[in-house]
């Protein structure tokens, strides 16, 4: 157990141990460790972007869809309100029309009663005038007697 | 190995001698040539497979090899990342794991049975007293442990410079009164040779002492038939634990590595 030369020698060779460990083996494997650390959380930051990417989309779309229902619920009763009203108005307007025409009849036909009546007083009178012509042939004066008769027309 | 009789004593110091080289005069100018060609070919093998792996790495999807080498390297940055604060992946976490890797394979060289290796080594590769585990030789561990602390006190300097290092060798942990310096002074040197002296001999220890174990049992299939039966069971259960504690030291090791280069670089 002697202390000799043997601990030189082997010192020297665990120093180019070292140093070979140090420069060879060491700083690639830590690279490729390190870089492969990155990507994989690089990957995991990419998956939870996309995750919130998609949970952000489905909320939009249901908003969408929301929106998209209540806008045809809308249009459904604003259509059906349109149609009451549609068919209110074309009630009225036949309502109106039948009324007008209504009138317009009843106030022919009070027109043509008060033709016939007028006629019917006209022919009266000529005839109460003929009548009375007949009577009264030579005493009456056409020309004297026509206000007296004017008058009587009237009175009819 | 079989020159001369076969004593427990010549059996165990044939397994636990080195393969040593004489390069001067001297004990100190011999190389274990098993210890340090071991160690290296564990480490050209381990950190070339790391190397050939990372090469093709990808950020994608990877492969089933890339996936283990990334578990282990995340296993180890976990550890300097609990502990060491600040840009760890600049040095403190690679040299984690290089010591983590390095260790661990000298360790588990401790699984090759140890005499069907000699028996291996000495008569297909013509080498006789070679030693297969690396960290059970004292000059590996202290390898490791010194230029740990020289790392150690390099941060120190480098964090705190000069000026700090020393005032917190004087000033800490007692307080910065005169009177106290030479205590905080004996208190840092205490620490600063128990650092090594403890960052090594806990692994030599445990790898030594296991190595040794496996001999005993060994040593008992000497003794005859029931000898081997009851030697071959316990080494089985030895090796068994020995899985844990070769993982485990080279566990302990590294957190210790890391523990005092960050502690190198905090300021009390």
């Amino acid at each position: 157990m002697n202390i000799n030369l043997t601990l030189i020698s082997q010192a020297i060779a665990f120093a180019i141990f070292i140093w070979f460990t140090a420069s060879f083996v060491w700083p690639p494997l830590m690279n490729a460790i390190s870089e492969r650390q990155k990507k994989i959380e690089e990957g995991l930051a990419a998956a939870e972007r996309s995750k919130k990417d998609l949970e952000l989309a489905q909320a939009r779309s249901t908003d969408t869809l929301r929106e998209a229902r209540e806008k045809s619920t809308e249009m459904i009763g604003g259509a059906e309100r349109q149609a009451a009203h549609l068919v209110e108005e074309a009630r009225a307007e036949a309502a109106r029309i039948i009324s007008q025409a209504r009138e317009a009849a009843e106030g022919e036909a009070a027109v043509a009663a008060q033709r016939a009546k007028e006629n019917l007083r006209d022919q009266v009178a000529s005839l109460a005038v003929a009548g009375a012509e007949k009577i009264l042939r030579r005493e009456v004066n056409a020309q004297v007697h026509a206000e007296l008769l004017a008058s009587l027309k009237s009175e009819l | 190995m079989s020159t001369g009789a076969l004593t427990p004593t010549t059996y165990i110091n044939h397994h636990l001698s080195f393969f040593a080289k004489p390069l001067g005069e001297g004990t100190f100018w011999t190389l274990h040539v098993d210890s340090l060609l071991t160690a290296v070919l564990l480490g050209v093998v381990g950190f070339g497979f790391l190397w050939w792996v990372v090469r093709g790495a990808t950020s994608g999807v990877p492969s089933k090899l890339q996936a283990f080498v990334e578990l282990s390297v995340e296993f180890v940055d976990d550890q300097a990342k609990g502990i060491f604060h600040g840009d760890r992946h600049k040095f403190v976490a690679p040299l984690a794991l290089t010591v983590f890797v390095w260790v661990l394979l000298m360790n588990a060289m401790d699984f090759l049975p140890v005499d069907i290796m000699a028996w291996v080594y000495e008569h297909v590769l013509g080498l006789s007293n070679w030693h297969s585990v690396p960290t059970a030789d004292i000059n590996t561990t202290f390898a490791l442990s010194i230029s740990v602390w020289l790392l150690m006190i390099f941060f120190s300097i480098k964090v705190k410079g000069l000026g700090g290092w020393i005032h917190e060798l004087f000033c800490t942990p007692f307080g910065s009164n005169p009177l106290l310096w030479i205590f905080n002074l004996m208190f840092n040197l205490v620490e600063y040779v128990s650092k090594p002296l403890s960052h090594s001999l806990r692994l030599y220890g445990n790898m030594y002492a296991g190595e040794i174990i496996f001999l005993l049992l060994g040593m008992w299939a000497a003794t005859g038939l029931v000898g081997t039966i009851f030697g071959a069971l316990l080494g089985a259960g030895w090796a068994i634990f020995h899985i844990l504690i070769v993982v485990l030291q080279a566990f302990i090791f590294m957190m210790l590595t890391i523990v005092y280069i960050s502690m190198a670089h905090e300021s009390h």
